[in-house]
């Protein structure tokens, strides 16, 4: 397992993180030890072990689709940072070049 | 003593039997917080207007001549919890003036079954912390010594039932985030099995292991409020069909006939002296209630930590994806749609948030996920394994909940050594176990006011609530920690203040 350096403004960008220089440097600080403690996991014999992706035997757990009330529009909309009439105004997505 | 710091039992049954009203309780109750809370801060919103409407509903069923589990029980609630009309913050400023559009199921069966809603208790950000201390908006401080920490994440919940200004609270626990505050500030603290109790209403942090339970004075308390809760809920997938057994009425007052396991790896030689004595003589009590210690192996529990912080941020950054500024919290404008969200998201979220989001993203990313992510995940079916193994020869595990006392406010400056708070918690989360602290006696470090509290940690197989519960109640009941200490007076004009 590789491990030491993480390239902290490249996952800051995948997850949509703006950070400082300082903050790069701090967190990338911080990562990097927790990546060498992390490491230690090298050392368990995994290679013939199943993943573990939850603990509890259930799977594609299914329901009837039934159309049933859901939340009025003004309910979801009081949250919302801006609006315009009952819809959430967000900034431009698609560019109008595109 | 004084009604209001009865326990849920005594509470409901007076409340059925029409001695005390529960308005009268809710009123009580509110200006207790009045009084401690400017100290403490364990609350970041009080509900006292709601709480006035469920308690005038419940004197009138009452009067009706209905009887309720919970009736009257006044209760605090953490604030990754949705309640319909309230603010719900997870102590973060990205959701700090966000109401919610409906209810927690968890939270709505309380209400249902009687409990007053007395407000929302302050946490580590996203629940994610060991200490509290993470919250972007309070402090919250541990009744035992107002200079120390509550533990976290659900420090706000521990604190209030501590303090005596809530009867129960709810919790939520991703990898100790209910059992390590609930040691460090002397109460019961219960993690149900995954997927026992439905999380719809729950915020997000890491779906595999997040879980709802409660907090109480009494490990008969948090059995009442968790026969209430438990069960399958059409709400969320992932809430488990099968029937609950019911756990307050079948509790046991000896351990006769008991094997309780005592992990290897978990040595108590690792502890400091005093620390160590107090689990010791803990051990001592249990085998003079009637169980039998049976040594057994975790050989993969000292990778838990390492397991865990790939997991849980993994899930994280993949939850929190959905914090952009469009829909609901706060928005912070930029140039375009993506300067938009990334500007949200950093002013939105503090360091820890910021840290887990990274090393999830990281371990998720694209030439590392075979390297972290899938790694990890094959670890937990050992650490699994290791526990079945382990329950082949006992009916609980103990161990301690956590390796010190509640601590002095920033004392762990450095991530990792907060993250090594959860040691003795997070193998147990990793497999999905039905886990509880319950106080087993107190230490006093260097510096402290006086006493603190230490926490036992009973663990069972999954889906063993009865029998979990059970012999944590024999315990208490034989040994009756709670009741050798108590929380200092709480002056009425400190404040811990606004971080």
């Amino acid at each position: 397992m590789a491990s030491g350096e993480i390239d902290v403004a490249y996952v800051a960008k995948l997850a949509r993180l703006a950070l400082t220089p300082a903050e790069v440097e701090r967190f990338g600080a911080q990562l990097g030890a927790l990546l060498v403690h992390v490491d230690e996991l090298a050392k368990l014999p995994v290679d013939d072990v199943a993943a573990t992706a939850q603990v509890i035997p259930q799977s594609n757990v299914m329901r009837d689709d039934i159309v049933r009330p859901s939340l009025d529009r003004e309910t979801v909309l009081v949250g919302a940072p801006r609006r315009e009439g009952s819809y959430f105004r967000v900034p431009r997505i698609i560019g109008e070049d595109a | 003593m004084n009604s209001i710091d009865a326990t849920a039992t005594e509470i409901a049954r007076a409340v059925n039997a029409r001695e005390t009203s529960a308005v009268e309780l809710a009123d009580a109750m509110h200006a207790r917080i009045g009084e401690r809370d400017g100290a403490v801060g364990a609350y970041l919103s009080e509900t006292s207007e709601l709480a006035r409407e469920y308690a005038k509903r419940v004197d009138a069923r009452v009067a009706a001549g209905e009887r309720l589990p919970l009736a009257g029980v006044p209760l605090a609630i953490k604030d990754n919890m949705c309640v319909a009309g309230t603010v719900t913050t997870c102590a973060s400023k990205i959701l700090e003036h966000w109401i919610s559009p409906y209810t927690a199921t968890a939270v709505a069966r309380l209400l249902d079954a009687g409990a007053i809603p007395l407000g929302k208790t302050n946490m580590d950000e996203f629940a994610m912390g060991s200490s509290c201390e993470n919250s972007a908006l309070r402090k919250t401080a541990n009744p035992w010594d107002l200079g120390r920490v509550p533990g976290g994440s659900s420090g706000g919940s521990v604190a209030a039932v501590a303090a005596g200004e809530a009867t129960i609270a709810l919790g939520s626990d991703t990898g100790g985030s209910i059992r390590e505050p609930a040691a460090f500030c002397g109460v019961v603290g219960f993690k149900p099995t995954y997927g026992r109790v439905s999380r719809y209403g729950l915020i997000a942090f890491a779906s595999s292991l997040d879980q709802i339970g409660p907090i109480s004075k009494t490990v008969e308390d948090s059995a009442l409020v968790y026969d209430v809760m438990a069960g399958l809920d059409p709400m969320d997938a992932t809430s488990v069909d099968r029937p609950v057994e019911a756990t307050a009425t079948t509790l046991r007052e000896d351990l006769r006939g008991v094997r309780v396991g005592i992990v290897d790896e978990f040595a108590l030689d690792k502890l400091d002296a005093d620390i160590r004595a107090v689990y010791e003589a803990a051990y001592a009590d249990l085998v003079r209630l009637g169980a039998t210690l049976v040594p057994v192996k975790l050989p993969t529990a000292d990778y838990g930590v390492a397991t865990y912080y790939l997991i849980a941020p993994a899930e994280c950054s993949s939850n929190l994806a959905r914090f952009d500024g469009m829909r609901y919290g706060l928005r912070v404008e930029g140039a375009d749609v993506g300067a938009t969200y990334e500007a949200t998201r950093a002013a939105g979220f503090g360091d820890e948030v910021k840290r887990r989001i990274l090393i999830g993203t990281y371990a998720l990313s694209s030439g590392f996920y075979d390297a972290y992510y899938v790694r990890a995940q094959k670890a937990r079916t050992l650490i699994a394994a290791d526990f079945a193994k382990a329950f082949a020869d006992c009916d609980v595990i103990a161990c301690p909940s956590a390796s010190t006392p509640a601590f002095e406010f920033d004392a762990k400056s450095d991530p990792f050594s907060m993250y090594l708070m959860d040691y003795y918690t997070i193998p147990m989360s990793l497999a999905g176990l039905p886990s509880l602290s319950v106080p087993c006696g107190y230490a006093t470090p260097a510096g402290a006011a006086g006493p603190m509290p230490l926490g036992l940690e009973l663990s069972a197989p999954l889906f063993a609530e009865r029998a979990l519960l059970g012999i944590a109640h024999a315990y208490e009941r034989g040994t009756m920690h709670a009741s050798k200490q108590s929380i200092p007076a709480i002056p009425s004009s400190a404040t811990v203040g606004a971080r």
